[in-house]
């Protein structure tokens, strides 16, 4: 039925293996081709290490002719090739295939160029998030989208996911800061998408390649927006007694007119896990606390963060303090920038979970998500991009209990679930992957499925480009029995608007 | 009268079952845009209407026939607006030909464009099949994005029925300038004012005269004046200003001469072109009337890192759009015979070849 069924595991061909290590090491130098065990094990996951597979071979080219030359080859020789950048991706969809090629594009890492005056940056897939601001700095210039592995996440993986971070409600995700792509097909043949201009002739490719999860053609090359860095931030730090007073809050400043830089929320679990290693200062009595934080010109930050401050008072809140420094600002966040470490430091293993909904609906969902977590008798941190909807509950599990992970699993479909029921989605950032199949069962219907499949064969006709992952198949929905058919209808008839 | 989404899907099935092409059409504001088509006329205009619209959600859905001025309206109401600022180029445009045509007015560089601010669609494909894609949230990667692959398609993929699109406050405050300066030196100066923390949020160059919209707090927006300099224009004036350059109701673009839009590197310098130019965007866009030829005009734009298109006049053999290189046109046929194998919308309207 689809094209993007996971292939069948096989034992290993041990021929096809060598067949193929052959032909790649006749122009790539031996030490760019890895087959040995231990040397292809690191590459057997991403950063969602329940999901494992060797890959049959490992390829690490260093430029895009390598690329292209490793494309033509598999292509030649009836190979799957699986890209990945830094492996930091939260759903598995950089996890290898059995029979493929993993193709890492970690050492392509040249910023090739900057333009200072246009405001933009040319660079390679493996160029690290962080890296392009690091060397835009010194022309006062930073890229925007800054998702929390920014650190060593790769800019090519940013543009197959769709990265966004703490501050894409104002600035925008990968979609909305890239000009332009270079990328190769699985038959090896260069893709020009975008341009150096704001749009570019025909239909956009460029936002349709971005979040495409690898399954269309290989990045080898990203243009990028720079934007001027901001004269000023500043945070405020809102404690509420109530969570549905906080998510209220989040409401009336949206309402107020004021897009933050950055919104987050984090319930009572989550704070009080993170305060004795981030020594935030978080006030650990309050149900739930706010960051809003603002910035641009000093006349705008001064201004806004009153205005923040007044509807935080107005809103409930039983403490509000605003960043006197720099110091005091990054101490405000860090303790939100280490949810995730925190919650592996207090249970033995932890389960990120990544929906949107809308905002209206935050109370309701938070309130069913603590009965879930009652059901399920597992522990569930929140927190959450409060201005942008999505959500991060963090199911707390340890794996060496029997059952723990399979309940862990069935309480995060069901969480997903209720964002769907809510008028939401089940990924807001971190992708499908591998991990999240069975839920785009839920979410799309099976005509919708259809044209996915259609897309990629646009592309890959064969389906030799990480097969397998962001779109089901149609049979693996009907077995199972989630095959949600066209139905005419208004899609959440039942949602509650409030 | 088609009312229902499932009228829409049956008219099209039957369209298919006859081999009709169809004109997907509302209200004709943008008829004179892209090559010329021909089919039976599908008309959007009823089905129309808010369907949601909750302003902390910063999202609003509306059926495609909705007219913009009315989606406008209740925006303002809540104080908030949609950032593209979509021309009109009329008394009246709809959502659904906004969405098609994808262009936008002059906020674009600093709000983003229709496609940046499209978050979910429901479409009618080929087939008649009732598809939707994205959603009615802010951050959403579940799928394709084929929502913003609608935006600038010229309905060649589909009848997009309902869209839903993110909106964004209104400024707190707006002020314009006006300087003298050559077009070179706009240029320049537009490109270095972009590289500083500063709310901008339009620029126009036309007959030796730059002109400047700041946008935001007011404290921000006096200083960011008083460092650009210039003179300032009254309020309704520069309003009158920004909606004729949206609109093309500028006296600029009342002439016979075939009209260029030209989307490129806002640093490209001078451009060897006979004719008067219009420059917006921070030098992104340059609006050039000329009846220099088509293959010059694309060679120069291919040159700046953009494109050309022939916004109006009469529309050369390949056609107005910028031709797209071998590679690419291999997946635009893909993918419009994907979503209309038999070739059903608006034929030719992107590119004369109607099965593209």
């Amino acid at each position: 039925m689809g094209t993007m069924d996971k292939p069948l595991s096989t034992p290993m061909d041990k021929n096809k293996q060598r067949e193929v290590v052959q032909a790649l090491i006749e122009f790539l130098p031996k030490s760019s081709v890895l087959f040995e065990l231990e040397a292809v094990k690191p590459y057997e996951c991403d950063a969602l290490p329940a999901y494992r597979q060797l890959p049959m071979v490992v390829a690490i080219p260093e430029n895009e002719h390598e690329v292209q030359a490793i494309l033509r080859t598999c292509h030649r020789l009836g190979v799957i090739v699986v890209a990945r950048g830094a492996g930091t991706g939260l759903s598995g969809g950089a996890m290898p295939c059995d029979q493929g090629v993993l193709l890492s594009l970690a050492k392509m890492m040249r910023i090739k160029s900057i333009d200072p005056h246009a405001r933009t940056a040319t660079v390679e897939p493996g160029v690290r998030n962080l890296a392009i601001s690091e060397a835009a700095a010194v022309h006062n210039l930073y890229y925007a989208p800054d998702p929390s592995s920014q650190i060593a996440c790769s800019i090519g993986g940013n543009v197959a996911e769709n990265s966004g971070g703490m501050h894409c409600l104002k600035y925008g995700l990968t979609v909305h800061n890239i000009l332009k792509l270079r990328a190769y097909t699985q038959e090896g043949e260069l893709l020009e998408i975008g341009g150096e201009g704001l749009d570019s002739a025909g239909y956009d490719l460029l936002a349709l390649m971005t979040g495409s999860e690898g399954l269309l053609a290989v990045i080898t090359e990203v243009c990028v927006k720079l934007l001027p860095k901001p004269q000023r931030a500043q945070c405020v730090l809102a404690a509420f007694d109530d969570v549905t007073k906080a998510a209220t809050a989040v409401g009336n400043i949206i309402a107020a007119g004021i897009i933050p830089a950055g919104l987050e929320m984090m319930d009572q679990l989550t704070t009080r896990a993170v305060e004795p290693f981030a020594q935030a200062g978080y006030p650990l009595d309050a149900k739930a606390i706010l960051l809003c934080e603002s910035d641009g010109a000093h006349e705008e930050v001064e201004d806004e963060i009153k205005r923040i401050s007044a509807i935080m008072h107005d809103s409930g809140a039983t403490e509000v303090r605003v960043s006197q420094d720099e110091a005091q600002r990054l101490r405000f966040w860090i303790g939100r920038k280490s949810a995730f470490p925190a919650a592996g430091r207090i249970s033995a293993d932890y389960y990120c979970m990544d929906g949107t909904i809308p905002k209206r609906a935050l109370a309701l969902v938070l309130k069913k998500i603590e009965d879930l977590s009652i059901e399920y008798n597992l522990r569930c941190m929140n927190v959450f991009h409060a201005g942008d909807g999505n959500l991060h509950p963090l199911i707390l599990y340890d794996a060496n209990e029997p059952g723990e992970l399979e309940r862990t699993e069935a309480f995060g479909e069901k969480i997903l679930k209720l964002c769907i029921d809510v008028g939401g989605t089940i990924t807001g950032e971190h992708g499908v992957g591998v991990e999240k199949l069975d839920s785009m069962c839920d979410q799309f219907a099976s005509a919708e499925l259809h044209v996915f499949h259609q897309i990629k064969k646009a592309f890959d006709p064969l389906g030799r480009l990480n097969p397998g992952k962001a779109v089901p198949s149609l049979h693996r929905c009907a077995e199972m029995g989630r095959m949600r058919v066209h139905s005419g209808q208004e899609r959440f008839p039942d949602i509650p608007r409030f | 009268m088609l009312t229902t989404v499932s009228d829409f899907s049956q008219f099209i099935q039957q369209a298919k079952a006859v081999g009709h092409s169809l004109c997907i059409r509302g209200l004709g504001s943008k008829d004179f845009y892209g090559n010329p088509s021909q089919g039976q006329d599908l008309s959007t205009l009823s089905y129309r209407g808010i369907i949601d619209y909750e302003p902390t959600e910063l999202v609003i859905t509306a059926r495609a026939g909705t007219p913009m001025r009315e989606i406008e309206s209740a925006l303002k109401e809540k104080n908030q607006m949609l950032g593209f600022e979509a021309p009109y180029f009329s008394d009246q445009a709809t959502l659904g030909g906004v969405i098609a045509a994808g262009l936008s007015g002059p906020r674009r560089p600093y709000a983003g464009a229709v496609r940046d601010l499209l978050l979910g669609i429901r479409m009618i494909d080929g087939h008649g099949s009732d598809l939707n894609f994205g959603g009615r949230v802010i951050k959403n990667v579940a799928g394709f994005d084929l929502s913003r692959l609608m935006a600038g398609s010229m309905g060649t993929l589909g009848l997009v029925l309902e869209a839903s699109l993110k909106t964004v406050p209104l400024p707190a405050f707006e002020l314009s300038l006006r300087q003298i300066c050559s077009l070179k030196e706009a240029i320049e100066r537009t490109n270095h004012w972009a590289g500083q923390a500063l709310p901008l949020s339009a620029s126009a160059w036309v007959a030796n005269q730059l002109h400047i919209r700041l946008s935001g707090a007011e404290s921000a927006v006096h200083s960011a004046a008083l460092k650009l300099g210039g003179e300032t224009i009254p309020f309704i004036q520069a309003q009158q200003l920004w909606t004729s350059l949206r609109d093309h109701t500028h006296s600029f673009f009342n002439d016979s001469r075939p009209l260029w839009r030209l989307s490129l590197r806002s640093t490209a310098g001078e451009l060897n072109i006979e004719g008067e130019q219009l420059i917006e965007w921070g030098g992104a866009q340059r609006w050039v009337k000329t009846h220099q030829s088509a293959s010059h005009l694309r060679q120069l734009a291919s040159a700046h890192g953009g494109h050309a298109t022939l916004f109006k006049g009469k529309a050369p053999p390949d056609g107005v759009f910028h031709p797209l290189s071998p590679a690419l046109e291999k997946i635009h046929r893909q993918l419009k015979k994907t979503f209309d194998p038999a070739f059903l919308f608006n034929p030719g309207r992107l590119y004369p070849d109607s099965n593209l």
